[in-house]
């Protein structure tokens, strides 16, 4: 009998300990039942295009022609692409060498590093450096990366916001590092209280964790919430203060449904604060394809950008890039036409733009129908998504729905997502999978399915959720927490 | 159930010590234009900042990938110098052999698979009657049937995180007619390229260094980084140059037995088939005895199958391991085994679009549970990637309309791929000092160059391990790029150097007589 060469027990305990709720149970489960025939609405991944957003044309124009090249030799390609997509196709054919085929630079072709570091320097007046601009296979890979070069081991802690997109404490996890959690106030908009952070940290300390790290999401994710300037000027010092390295997901930076507080760069308040903060203070900044109005999750395109790392530390950054190659090269060039979009004049620039703006309001109105809805139903209180994809509503289980998750041997949330799963059809994901304060639940959703969905689908969950509060609500009344 | 109370007390694990296996080239430090920004002090007196040389994490200093070092940045340097200053330095242009990339080296690509790609990322276009003038009809039909395969047609969408069912089932297709065994859609997991699946692997196996994967030495340097990157220990086994390049299992059973005397537990075997750096077929005898030896050693196989269409000699074939461990009755509770496969290498060269798979078989359930999980993390590949796997493991067939042209592109490169193997090989081999085994498959060539002592001492005094030292001397005099050996690995004493057989089958005689030219002025400078 020859000896197993690899059972359960002997597999790596922190890829064990690891967890990613947003493809976990309840996906598995929704997948399930979609098999037996049961019509399920994916709202459990930020992932448009699946729920029906159709993608930019223009974007698409151009790849393919980068795709075929011999398309632009042939005279009756103008009979299909625009003049201006077929400029576009040839200009970015000539940042690479050998087209799309070709491994680039690991750290993407330099022409498009260029066009982002443009992007930003529009975006935030200040001039950004390609050469500490990668490009990389979403912006997920680049989060790993970076978390890969700060973990060195269970004594380095990275601060993460709870609720948190569960990426974090999956790399953290994987990569043998402490999660160091700071607690997001549902009362106060999800907002950052700086003493909440020095709390953590002092907490973390004290247990003989040095805290390496913080992450910002910006906008939210699954809390939707921007940060005020105020609120990124104290984290900006606070991280100065401290000794942090900030990582700042901001691939949601395109959806902002309010008009109070419109996306702010971590870099921007950086340098606006000068020095030495603006010339010490060590800063990622990541963005990505896959959110905004493009949606492309499918072409796994982002980058990050550096700021007062270090030159050996970015050229050890530089040396694991290396190890994969290169990033998908037509990812990188959706990643150029989304920083160097149609512009005034263009030919297709009154297509792009409506059909951006088309996709930015809808989100907008969503944002709305879905927090209202949410509201509307019995133990059901949701903050206003005020950016990102999604809608975190806090349901307020009973005590007797709790004894019935802990019967059936399941967190409380779970329990009743899964219900509301088997109901409705609704696919979401539990709060617990983002971590929320003790006692307290929720779940995220997507603001994602069709606006003429909508109506349909807010209707159907509350009336899940109210039969679901009628039948587990002790008529005695229960605390709050 | 996630839990975010803070880890409980622990002591601070003491700093690793860690040695750096002799063969391993040092990074050297880049080159970088950094106007913006300068290195910091810290201004506050708590720990050293986060992320500097001392403070990064230190699997990450260890780790080294010679095909993107040393002598690449030299490279790319002067090729700038040559944009900015033509003329100033004595040859026109820079030619990288440095690394497998077919089509930055004027590779066409197959332009089934373009047109297929096109159509899947513009769907827009197959509701238009003018495509019959610029698409074949059966990448119009291939398109439209992949896209059916994709829910709602949204290739911008996340897929499952295994891949595209309906491709995973053309794969698993593919996989059994190749073979003659069945495979299971259910095995394979789609990756953005085959390196990210050897990543997910060692992060699967690795505990601690006290876990050990058997390589080739020589190596294709991913495996040597990721091991590093991972914690783990790369137990080395020896590929006997004298006889091309041969797999011998008296040196496995060796290796295998001193790691483990020295309390390692060794997990895995990584096999590359055909070789990289190496070139070298394993015949299916040496294939059945591998099998053998893993099997009875508890070791799971890691196939690295990337090359499998590359093969240029007519007394070798590819057989992939799945089929010869079936072949010999061994089914999933006797052997487990990965293997990779890639859409960057082979006669379709598409390394630009990141795409591969692995097929796991022979784990169980839970472990399979834990490997999916490890995926879902980063969502999924890149969708036009898994649609080229798919296309490159179900190619047109006899009688639909672009077989003829298809075949054609294939035979095209892969003869010309096998000639240039050749002409290079014959040229190495006419060389004072330098000895090259054939090329059998893959894309290179690693001839052994004897290197006199004056040379040795001359590499000493610049401080570059002596392969290294030939290595740039022959970019600077000729602007070919290779890697040295010492990237791979080598038995100690030796030296080697990778070079592609990807230029142009039209530059080929001026790389061969350059490359002579400067080999005979070295040795005339250097020899005893």
């Amino acid at each position: 009998m020859s000896p197993k060469a690899l059972d359960y027990e002997s597999l790596n305990e922190n890829l064990k300990k690891a967890q990613y709720a947003v493809r976990g149970e309840l996906y598995l489960r929704a997948s399930e039942l979609q098999k037996e025939g049961k019509k399920i609405i994916f709202t459990n991944v930020g992932n448009p295009h699946a729920l029906g957003q159709k993608p930019l044309t223009f974007p698409r124009q151009v790849v393919a022609l980068c795709q075929a090249p011999f398309l632009l030799d042939d005279p009756n390609v103008g009979l299909l692409f625009p003049a201006d997509a077929i400029a576009r196709a040839k200009h970015y054919l000539s940042y690479t060498s050998g087209g799309l085929g070709a491994y680039s630079d690991s750290r993407g072709l330099p022409g498009v590093r260029k066009e982002v570091a443009d992007f930003i320097g529009r975006r935030d007046g200040y001039p950004s450096d390609p050469e500490l601009i990668f490009l990389t296979d979403g912006a997920s890979k680049g989060v790993m990366q970076l978390l890969n070069a700060i973990i060195r081991g269970e004594g380095d802690g990275v601060l993460v916001p709870v609720p948190q997109y569960p990426l974090y404490s999956a790399a953290i996890a994987l990569f043998g590092g402490s999660l160091v959690p700071y607690y997001l106030e549902e009362t106060a908009n999800w907002g950052l209280d700086v003493a909440d952070l020095r709390q953590s940290v002092a907490h973390a300390r004290a247990k003989g964790i040095t805290v390496r790290a913080m992450v910002i999401i910006n906008p939210g994710n699954p809390t939707g919430q921007c940060l005020s300037e105020a609120n990124l000027r104290e984290i900006l010092r606070f991280c100065y203060q401290e000794n942090l390295v900030l990582l700042g997901d901001e691939v949601y930076q395109q959806n902002i449904y309010q008009d109070e507080r419109p996306f702010l760069s971590a870099r921007k308040v950086l340098m606006d604060m000068g020095g030495p903060i603006s010339r010490e203070l060590q800063l990622v900044s990541f963005h990505s394809v896959s959110k905004g109005y493009w949606g492309e999750c499918g072409q796994r395109g982002g980058y990050f950008e550096m700021t007062n790392i270090p030159p050996r530390s970015v050229e050890e950054i530089y040396k694991v890039a290396s190890i994969s190659l290169s990033p998908n090269v037509p990812a990188q060039i959706f990643m150029g036409l989304m920083v160097n979009p149609p512009k005034p004049g263009d030919i297709s620039y009154d297509q792009f733009v409506r059909e951006s703006k088309g996709i930015l309001e809808s989100l907008r109105r969503r944002a709305r129908i879905m927090t209202d809805g949410f509201n509307s139903c019995r133990n059901v209180v949701c903050n206003f998504t005020e950016g990102a994809m999604y809608s975190f509503p806090q349901i307020r289980l009973p005590p007797r729905a709790i004894e019935a998750a802990k019967k059936a041997r399941k967190v409380a949330d779970v329990f009743y997502c899964l219900k509301l799963l088997e109901a409705t059809g609704i696919s979401t994901v539990p709060g617990s999978g983002f971590g929320q304060k003790e006692g307290v639940f929720h779940l995220r959703t997507t603001i994602l399915p069709a606006e003429e969905d909508m109506p349909e689908i807010m209707a159907s969950f509350k009336k899940f959720n109210d039969e679901f509060m009628e039948q587990y609500e002790d008529h005695r009344g229960y605390s709050r927490m | 159930m996630q839990n975010f109370s803070v880890v409980s007390s622990f002591p601070l694990k003491p700093a690793c010590t860690f040695t750096i296996p002799k063969y391993i080239v040092k990074f050297p430090p880049l080159r970088l234009c950094s106007r913006l920004h300068t290195s910091s002090l810290t201004s506050s007196t708590m720990d050293p900042s986060p992320l500097t040389i001392d403070t990064i994490n230190p699997k990450v200093l260890k780790c080294e990938y010679a095909v993107r070092g040393e002598v690449v940045t030299i490279a790319q340097r002067l090729q700038q110098e040559l944009k900015d200053n033509p003329g100033s330095h004595p040859f026109e242009e820079i030619l990288y052999c440095n690394i497998g990339n077919p089509q930055s080296l004027g590779q066409h690509p197959i332009t089934f698979f373009r047109e297929v790609l096109a159509l899947c990322d513009h769907p827009f276009l197959l509701d238009k009657s003018e495509i019959s003038c610029l698409f074949s009809a059966d990448s119009i039909r291939r398109a439209q049937k992949i896209l059916g395969l994709i829910p709602g047609k949204a290739t911008g969408a996340y897929s499952h995180s295994q891949g595209i069912k309906g491709l995973r089932e053309a794969i698993a297709a593919g996989i059994e007619a190749r073979d003659g065994f069945p495979s299971n859609p259910d095995d394979i997991f789609l990756t953005d390229g085959a390196s990210p699946g050897v990543h997910m692997m060692m992060r699967l196996l690795i505990r601690s260094e006290s876990d050990g994967l058997l390589c080739p030495i020589p190596q294709y340097p991913l495996y040597s980084a990721s091991i590093a990157l991972h914690g783990g220990t790369l137990v080395p086994y020896y590929l006997n140059e004298a006889t091309g390049w041969g797999l011998d299992i008296s040196e496995l059973k060796k290796q295998l037995h001193a790691a483990r005397s020295n309390g390692m537990s060794v997990r895995a075997l990584v096999v590359i088939n055909p070789g990289n750096p190496t070139g070298q077929v394993l015949t299916e005898e040496n294939q059945k005895q591998i099998v053998e030896f893993c099997k009875k050693e508890g070791l799971i196989i890691l196939a690295d199958e990337v090359y499998q269409a590359n093969v240029y000699v007519p007394e070798k074939q590819f057989h992939s391991f799945k089929k010869v461990a079936r072949s010999m009755g061994y089914g999933e509770k006797e052997i487990s085994i990965v293997s990779f496969h890639s859409v960057s290498k082979g006669f379709y060269g598409e390394c630009g679009k990141r795409g591969g798979y692995y097929e796991v078989t022979g784990f169980s359930a839970d472990i399979r549970a834990q490997i999916y999980k490890l995926a879902s993390v980063n969502l999924c590949s890149n969708i036009a990637g898994q649609i080229l796997a798919s296309l490159i493991m179900n190619p047109p067939k006899a009688g639909d309309d672009s077989y003829e042209s298809y075949l054609a592109e294939r035979d095209g490169i892969l003869s010309s791929l096998a000639r240039r193997a050749k002409t290079l090989e014959d040229a190495f081999n006419s060389l004072e000092g330098v000895t090259c085994n054939k090329a059998e498959g893959a894309m290179y060539l690693f001839p052994q160059i004897y290197l006199p002592e004056k040379a040795i001492k001359a590499a000493a005094a610049a401080k570059t391990a002596p392969d290294a030292f030939y290595c740039k001397r022959l970019l600077n005099a000729t602007g070919i790029v290779v890697v040295p050996g010492t990237g791979f690995g080598q038995v100690p004493g030796t030296w080697h150097f990778r070079c592609t057989v990807l230029p142009q089958e039209e530059k080929i005689p001026a790389v061969v007589s350059r490359l002579s030219e400067f080999h005979e002025d070295f040795m005339n400078q250097f020899r005893d």
